[in-house]
């Protein structure tokens, strides 16, 4: 997928002015967060969860090896097969050769974050197979073309008016009189058209919420069990995973599965979830004949042994975004790749490097919100802080901050030169502004003024006053 | 309380935007601190706690200017800060900047541990119930996100506030939503943080009341510049003025003297 995160700032003004996307964000802000607190309210040992989470996530990532090395041992014994993937050209030619192989027409997908990432559509599409997504958003998006704007709610930036015109658009059978009033009726038109695709399909293609190490299971949560016809239906079952999804026993997945839905969507569990261990056996009575984990890196192993190694601990549950006030004021796509938000302010610079994506650690207000919802305790601020440093150091910061930083920075140093260019400033600020108490402009202040007004100082600073009266105190 | 024979000697921390545009939370600190028995002294060594430079990934400027303060705030029973932010910046992310240098680190941990912000200071460990002042109105409280989420300040201001006659607290539906200040953030992402704040300050008209408070100038520039950009008549104020009973000093902030 091509980046816009360099145009960062473009598409922010874009997505402000966006009536339809602002209506869509005002609409959403409120649920998500309510939602958690609810799930969260109800779990009296949440808080020890998100403990144990970090803790099992850490431990794996300290041993990430093992765990990858019995994990796919399992799976071969199982009767999957395993496919090792450093790079997204790897992972997508491994996808392409399996469905190849299967002389597949049809792919259906369920919803997958890191097909995203590794451009999986447009890859098969190129190669004469035709991927249908059968996630409600996810379908919906790939009816209009459009990537993403949320990890868990792809759709998030749409209207149920949107939804309408792009049926009316595409599926060119509806006749004129059909409704679109309820969410309803846009599921039913939906599961119409997929039913036949997942019939028609050869492969089918799933993510993984987890790997797990000690049986060799994939595991995959969804609210509309669109991902169980994906990977039961067909003959072949591929599953996309990264290298961090790994965790080391059953009961691991379960503590993960307590703390997914409730981050997420504020459930107690997702609808559906499902573990798949190997192809069909003889004995089943459904199932896949073909079970393939194509297993990726894509830049993941880099980050370990660096400061950005928590990120990995990512269970992409979403909730950093769904909390987050910057999310909620420009949107998904803004942020200009595969991840939004602020787990996509840490990883995108990982993964694509910060060179194109530095607006995106900078653009927080370090308020902190998501760090304290994530269900692994990522410090999301002070990652971003680690990549703003990164940007310092590599001098990628624009040169005007560095110089205002440097002159700040040269005074701040030298309290007797700070007291006095502080003391003339206040004062003359004060005096310009003590009629009205605040500027309406300022030189060099615009990035101030344009949107609120400056209030002016008091006049006189707080060291000059203090030494003032201490002063007249003493005589 | 301590002892009177044993006042607890108190640095003040200043902060570079209360010495340089709100002198008044200063002196306000002072009195709310000798009130509730401290003994309080301004090092006068000190400019700004390095958050401009820490977050804008200058960490050797930051480094250099914690210490600075190392030196002059080390002889101190406690560091009072009128900020959460700042206040946050020196209690919680100094010893990380001295990860290569185990001596400075360790005086930036007993730093740490002695560093409060004002009103969580004055109410967890002075143990003040009560303050002095008085204000005629209805006022709604913003809860400042390094303050809130750093430091846990949550239910103090409330509970001082509370003590203050004549003060009806109406609360906002998101009083915990940050403000779109975020230091430089303010000016690398205008368009963001004006939205940012314009949500903020409808939540703030919306409660009714007829004043903002909160505990970092940061916000309450951000807040009261919008506030008065739109035109609305809400008196904004540092809520150490407002305890200390020193509304009568100055006039709200972003207003006048005629």
């Amino acid at each position: 997928m091509l980046a816009t995160s360099p145009a960062f700032k473009q598409n922010v003004k874009g997505a402000l002015a966006d009536a339809g996307l602002q209506k869509a964000l005002a609409f959403t802000r409120p649920n998500f967060a309510g939602k958690r607190s609810a799930a969260v309210a109800g779990l009296p040992e949440f808080e020890q969860l998100r403990d144990v989470g970090r803790d099992i996530k850490n431990h794996v990532l300290a041993n990430l090896d093992f765990y990858l090395e019995t994990w796919a041992g399992n799976v071969e014994r199982a009767g999957g097969r395993v496919h090792w993937c450093s790079t997204a050209d790897d992972a997508r030619a491994a996808v392409l050769a399996i469905c190849q192989k299967a002389g597949a027409r049809t792919v259906t997908k369920g919803k997958s974050m890191i097909s995203e990432e590794l451009g999986i559509n447009d890859h098969l599409e190129q190669h004469g197979i035709r991927p249908v997504e059968t996630d409600l958003g996810e379908y919906i998006l790939q009816l209009r073309k459009e990537p993403p704007s949320h990890i868990i709610a792809p759709a998030f930036h749409l209207n149920r008016e949107d939804w309408e015109e792009s049926f009316r658009a595409s599926h060119t059978d509806l006749p004129e009189e059909r409704v679109f009033g309820e969410r309803r009726d846009i599921l039913t038109e939906a599961r119409k058209k997929l039913r036949e695709e997942f019939l028609a399909a050869d492969v089918g293609i799933t993510g993984a919420n987890f790997l797990i190490a000690e049986t060799g299971s994939s595991v995959i949560v969804t609210n509309e069990g669109n991902g169980d016809l994906t990977q039961t239906l067909p003959k072949v079952h591929i599953v996309l995973a990264s290298i961090e999804k790994v965790v080391p026993t059953l009961e691991d997945a379960c503590t993960f599965l307590r703390l997914l839905a409730r981050s997420a969507t504020g459930q107690d569990m997702s609808v559906y979830t499902t573990f798949s261990t190997g192809a069909r056996r003889p004995a089943d009575l459904d199932g896949p004949e073909e079970y393939h984990v194509v297993v990726v890196d894509n830049g993941r192993s880099a980050m370990i042994g660096t400061e950005f190694q928590e990120m990995l601990r990512c269970i992409r549950c979403a909730a950093c975004m769904n909390h987050c006030p910057v999310y909620f004021t420009v949107g998904g796509h803004s942020y200009g790749w595969v991840y939004p938000g602020p787990m996509g302010s840490v990883l995108t610079p990982s993964l694509i490097g910060v060179d194109k994506a530095g607006h995106l650690p900078n653009a927080s207000t370090f308020c902190g919100k998501c760090e304290s919802v994530c269900p692994v305790k990522i410090p999301l601020p002070k990652l971003m802080r680690h990549w703003r440093e990164r940007e310092f150091e590599r001098h990628l910061t624009p040169q005007t901050m560095r110089t205002n930083l440097s002159i700040w920075a040269w005074f701040a140093k030298r309290p007797g030169l700070y007291r006095m260019a502080t003391r003339a400033a206040a004062w003359v600020l004060g005096r310009m502004g003590r009629k009205k108490g605040r500027f309406h402009t300022l030189p060099f202040a615009g990035g101030w003024t344009d949107g609120r007004d400056l209030p002016a100082p008091e006049g006189e600073t707080f060291f000059a006053r203090y030494a003032r009266q201490q002063r007249d105190n003493a005589s | 309380m301590p002892e009177a024979s044993r006042r607890p000697r108190v640095a003040l921390f200043v902060t570079c935007l209360v010495d340089l545009h709100r002198p008044t939370v200063g002196f306000a600190a002072i009195r709310l601190l000798e009130q509730a028995g401290c003994q309080v002294e301004v090092p006068r060594a000190q400019t700004c706690c390095g958050q401009p430079a820490y977050n804008s990934g200058d960490r050797a400027t930051a480094r250099d200017l914690a210490a600075g303060i190392l030196d002059a705030f080390s002889g101190y029973d406690y560091v009072v800060v009128p900020s959460g932010s700042c206040g946050g910046m020196i209690s919680h992310h100094f010893a990380g900047l001295f990860d290569n240098d185990p001596q400075q680190r360790r005086r930036a941990e007993t730093l740490q541990a002695k560093t409060f912000e004002l009103v969580a200071f004055l109410a967890d460990v002075m143990k003040v119930t009560s303050v002095p002042g008085l204000y005629q109105g209805t006022a709604t409280y913003h809860d400042s996100c390094s303050g809130l989420r750093e430091l846990g300040l949550k239910s103090q201001p409330r509970a001082l506030l509370a003590s203050v006659s004549g003060l009806t607290l109406k609360e906002m539906a998101e009083p915990e939503t940050c403000c779109g200040f975020g230091g430089t953030f303010c000016v690398k992402y205008p368009d963001i943080s004006t939205r940012m704040v314009s949500d903020k300050t409808k939540d703030i008209a919306s409660t009714g009341a007829d004043t903002l408070l909160a505990g970092d100038m940061g916000c309450l520039l951000n807040m009261a510049g919008r506030l008065k950009r739109e035109g609305s008549p809400i008196r904004v104020r540092h809520i150490a003025e407002v305890l200390a009973g020193m509304t009568n000093d100055v006039p709200p902030i972003g207003e006048g003297r005629g």
